[in-house]
């Protein structure tokens, strides 16, 4: 085996090997912080792997290929569960029952992350998929004595396996129309003759991924997993599951010949103004911040489809950059709500009366709460609006003048809820019901990498310049 | 370097307001008062020091008295651009003055988390100093949407909330939305823009200069003119796009009534002259009659609302509706004469209006209402206060002798030769100005008094505030020319490429074989 490839492979192996590490070390002795401490090292050395297989790339193999967008996903996938995992001690330390597993599921689904994100065969596709979504219904249903939360791991296995069966369904109508297995010669065979049955076959291949990115119509599951859920395992839901499947769909279309998409374009277009408008219109009522993130997330990948709508000229490189954004963003919200969450055991402080006069107790949580709704309603100063920024410049690129005004009615619409949100954060009213994050939540770790996404978040708002050098370099390196 | 100071003195300011707030109220309030007039200071030496008048070249390379510029993301050719000519130092000035204005106001007004609001007061002018004085169209973009945050907070968290569910959340969130969804259209035309720009010359560049060059179909031209001008139009407002006007203005503290009428509203007046008429000449050419004929519109509109009002605060943002069509008439006539009366009439706007807000937010001090029905016969029970307010409303209607006076007047007369009729329908808005006015006057401080009980009379900080509003007013009012020597060379420039495109030479060249599409390789 030559040495470029198994750099490539390194953080995949690295993160499997500190799963497995992870259970024989429970085994032997359940040390809560002993583990957390092996996983983090694991993910950061991971981290460290991945960003040294950027001189090798591109990699190919027979299962996995390795290029510029599959190394960025992966960055982005480690750096999410990083975070989660470290969110996740300060969250188990209140939690009755075993904590450590959690942190097993938690590596898993990181590996079957990078596996999808790299894969260029329907046979790692559906590995990486299944190993990325199976962890997931422990981890959702992890606080199993919540009602919610195995409400929540329920619902996401039971429509998580049917969206399986769609994709199974459309893979095999695929091999039986084409004979292949081989993700970019099967697109590249997928030509004008294609008869109904192939058509068939990716209609149910984007069903099943669909569901994964929760786009309209696909969505129904998405509020009540991410309110039910624990709130790291709705983290990682919402940032490194969802930025792997994206990742895979953006190598999908990128692989498809131009003219022979245009179909596939046209239904692409279709869902992501469904995703953008339902998403926010549906987020207007809510008054629960996790499921206001569950329909924004909707909302947001309605916005990123336009990456796969125009597919040419920018395309790759606001692809990279918006996902870069949303989970700087997203975990920045997300980091918020836990931090809160995490004094005591139970629910998740979720509702916004919880959250009300936040400001005047812990100013500086606020402002990382603040400027990550900013950053998600996309104004100036935070990441978000470089995010949205690009896309209205991919937009007015490829002159697909309707997703243009699909994402401005969308962002007008999102205002009212994020702004609703960061109102009820200033607002006192005495004698009210409160929930508060641990007094020395800034010194924890936790603390600290929640103030440090925000950092980043407004760094990368202000001078965005290395961010999109790195989203350039690498959505550059991209296997045809 | 000392254009970057202009913006960072503001924001550091606002921080310092956070942090000191925790010494007490007295510090908070003196370090955003010095903030303020260390920003005036600074506006006035640039005035005296740098010569603003200075001639336009004669190609199309604009003179700016001072520039900073590096490289901010360089993917698209975006600089941090700042740059300063009359235009701009005026308004910035203004804004220096109205910020000290909205401290002083707050003085005894707000009570409650005194450094937050300090710190939201002193950012909102750090973006409207960024708006003025940046000439990347990006980092304009970006001042331009950033100035909405504090302002937003500032009406949702010290506003009043009015009766019938009008409450000061949603009046906070109208505010917000309208202006932010109008930005993003005008985020589509400056990326439309940059995009023919690269289409024909294969560089990405969001520089107002180089931007100033690109050539356009027509058709693309007039769209691309529209996306500004209905983001301009939102924030001046433009009638049918008012709609958060009077709620923002019933339902924010005295301090943000003062920016959003003093200064923000001006950003519009500003951008349509900077970037609006300059980057699509024809088109704008192509669109005055419309403007005009909104402009025309407000000011019946504005007019006629104003005097079916009870809410003082209301009653004043119906009449700004009304001069700002003013404003909007003078800058779409294509004439020295009335660009310059628009400089006039904004100055003028922003001193009556900021000064007739804080009156109202002194009276509500001393009464706590703002209805009208509840005033009346005030003459005499409240010190000075009523002459006050008897010149401002004087001076809002246009009386010779204050700045309204000269600025209506440049307006009119400058458009005459374009649009004698547009100007005569004016004039008689001028009629419905003086009707409203009186009616404003003699609702609340005519009449019966409710009481005999004299109430408190101004003290020296409101006294001096208000002086030194009157005295400027009057100084505008009587002399206005150094004001106009300052904005000459930037007002010439704008009407010089106006006039030229309207030139048949021009019309040729730009014609449908010079037209160029946005994107001819584009699917």
């Amino acid at each position: 085996m030559p040495v470029a490839v198994l750099i490539a492979y390194l953080p995949i192996i690295l993160v499997a090997a500190t799963a497995i590490a992870v259970m024989l070390g429970i085994a032997w002795r359940r040390e809560h912080a002993v583990t957390v401490a092996a996983s983090v090292l694991g993910l950061g050395l991971a981290l460290i792997a991945q960003v040294f297989a950027w001189r090798v790339i591109p990699v190919h193999t027979p299962l996995l290929d390795f290029d510029g967008l599959a190394l960025l996903a992966g960055i982005l996938i480690l750096a999410s569960t990083l975070v989660c995992a470290i969110l996740a001690h300060g969250y188990l330390e209140s939690f009755h029952g075993a904590r450590e597993e959690f942190y097993v599921l938690l590596l898993c689904a990181a590996a079957g992350g990078l596996v999808l994100v790299a894969s260029r065969h329907l046979a790692s596709l559906f590995i990486g998929l299944e190993l990325l979504s199976m962890p997931l219904y422990g981890m959702l249903a992890y606080a199993y004595h919540e009602p919610r939360s195995l409400e929540a791991g329920i619902k996401y296995l039971i429509l998580s396996a049917a969206a399986s069966a769609f994709l199974l369904f459309g893979m095999a109508l695929l091999y039986a129309q084409t004979g292949e297995l081989r993700i970019d010669v099967l697109m590249a065979s997928l030509d004008s003759h294609t008869g109904i049955w192939g058509l068939a076959g990716v209609g149910l291949m984007l069903v099943g991924l669909g569901f994964k990115l929760s786009v309209v119509p696909f969505h129904l599951w998405t509020p009540d997993v991410y309110e039910g859920g624990p709130g790291p395992a709705a983290t990682f839901l919402a940032t490194a599951s969802k930025v792997a499947v994206f990742a895979l769909l953006l190598r999908l279309m990128l692989s498809t010949p131009v003219a022979q998409g245009d179909w596939l374009r046209a239904v692409f277009t279709g869902l992501a103004l469904a995703s953008m408008l339902i998403g926010n219109l549906l987020a207007l009522t809510q008054s629960n911040l996790k499921r206001i993130l569950g329909y924004s997330s909707i909302a947001h990948f309605g916005y990123l489809l336009i990456v796969l709508v125009v597919a040419d000229g920018l395309a790759a490189e606001t692809g990279g950059v918006y996902l870069i954004t949303y989970v700087l963003s997203t975990l920045a919200a997300f980091g918020v709500v836990i931090l809160i969450s995490s004094t005591i055991s139970g629910e998740d402080a979720a509702a916004l009366h919880h959250y009300r006069g936040l400001f005047w107790r812990r100013p500086y949580l606020t402002a990382v709460l603040t400027v990550a709704m900013l950053s998600l309603a996309g104004i100036p100063a935070t990441v978000g609006f470089i995010g949205k920024f690009y896309l209205i410049a991919l937009g007015v690129e490829g002159q697909r003048w309707w997703l243009v005004g699909g994402i401005i009615l969308g962002s007008a619409i999102g205002l009212y809820y994020y702004l609703r949100v960061t109102i009820t954060l200033f607002m006192a009213e005495p004698g009210m019901h409160r929930r508060d994050a641990s007094d020395d939540w800034g010194s924890r770790a936790g603390g600290l990498v929640v103030l440090a996404v925000a950092g980043l978040v407004i760094l990368l708002g202000v001078y965005p310049a290395p961010m999109i050098e790195l989203a350039r370099a690498l959505g550059g390196i991209t296997i045809r | 370097m000392i254009l970057v100071w202009l913006i960072v003195i503001p924001f550091v300011g606002g921080l310092l307001c956070w942090q000191i707030e925790r010494l007490g109220d007295k510090p908070t309030r003196w370090i955003a008062l010095v903030t303020m007039l260390v920003e005036l200071l600074i506006s006035l030496w640039l005035w005296a020091q740098y010569d603003f008048h200075l001639p336009a070249l004669d190609g199309s390379t604009t003179q700016w008295a001072l520039e900073f510029r590096v490289v901010w993301i360089e993917r698209f050719g975006i600089d941090f651009h700042l740059a300063m000519d009359g235009l701009s130092l005026v308004l910035i000035a203004l804004t220096s003055f109205l910020g000290a204005l909205a401290v002083l106001c707050s003085w005894n007004e707000i009570v409650r988390r005194i450094g937050f609001f300090h710190l939201n007061l002193l950012w909102i002018l750090t973006g409207v100093v960024g708006v003025f004085l940046a000439i990347d169209l990006f980092l304009f973009f970006f001042f331009w949407e950033l100035m909405l945050v504090p302002m937003y907070f500032l009406i949702a968290l010290w506003g009043h909330s009015g009766s019938k569910g009008k409450t000061r959340i949603g009046a906070a969130i109208k505010f917000f939305i309208y202006t932010q969804a109008s930005g993003l259209l005008m985020l589509v035309s400056i990326l439309g823009l940059v995009f023919a720009h690269h289409a024909n010359t294969g560089v990405y560049s969001f520089s107002y200069e180089v931007l100033l060059e690109t050539t356009l179909s027509p058709t693309l031209s007039t769209w691309l003119m529209l996306g500004f001008f209905i983001a301009f139009a939102v924030k001046l407002p433009v009638v049918p796009l008012h709609g958060w006007l009077p709620d923002a203005h019933a339902q924010a503290p005295t301090a943000g009534s003062v920016d959003l009428a003093g200064i923000l509203l001006k950003t519009a007046a500003y951008g349509m002259m900077r970037f609006a008429l300059p980057l699509f000449p024809e088109a704008s050419q192509a669109f005055a009659p419309i403007a005009m004929g909104l402009g025309l519109l407000g000011i019946y509109y504005g007019a006629v609302l104003a005097c079916g009002q009870q809410n003082v605060k209301r009653f004043i943002a119906y009449t700004s509706i009304a001069h700002m069509g003013f404003v909007l008439i003078g800058i779409y006539s294509g004439s020295l004469l009335a660009l310059q009366g628009v400089i006039v009439l904004m100055l003028a706007h922003a001193f009556s209006a900021a000064g007739l807000f804080v009156l109202s937010g002194q009276l509500y001090e001393r009464l706590h209402t703002r209805e009208m029905d509840k005033m009346g016969g005030l003459w005499g029970r409240l010190g000075s206060l009523p002459g006050f307010w008897l010149f401002f409303i004087a001076a809002s209607l246009g009386i010779p002798l204050t700045a309204n006076f000269v600025g209506e007047f440049m307006v009119l007369f400058g458009t005459f030769p374009t649009a004698p009729w547009v100007v005569v329908i004016a004039s008689f808005g001028l009629v419905l100005a003086a009707i409203y006015s009186l009616i404003l006057m003699q609702r609340v401080h005519y009449g019966p008094p409710r009481s005999d009980t004299p109430l408190k009379g101004l003290d020296a900080r409101e006294f001096a505030m208000m002086l030194s509003i009157v005295v400027l007013l009057i100084w505008l009012g009587i002399y206005p020319q150094p004001l106009l020597d300052t904005t000459e060379a930037a007002m010439g420039e704008v009407q010089r490429v106006f006039e030229i495109s309207g030139a048949p030479e021009r019309g040729v060249d730009a014609g449908p074989g010079a037209a160029i599409t946005l994107m001819p390789e584009a699917r």
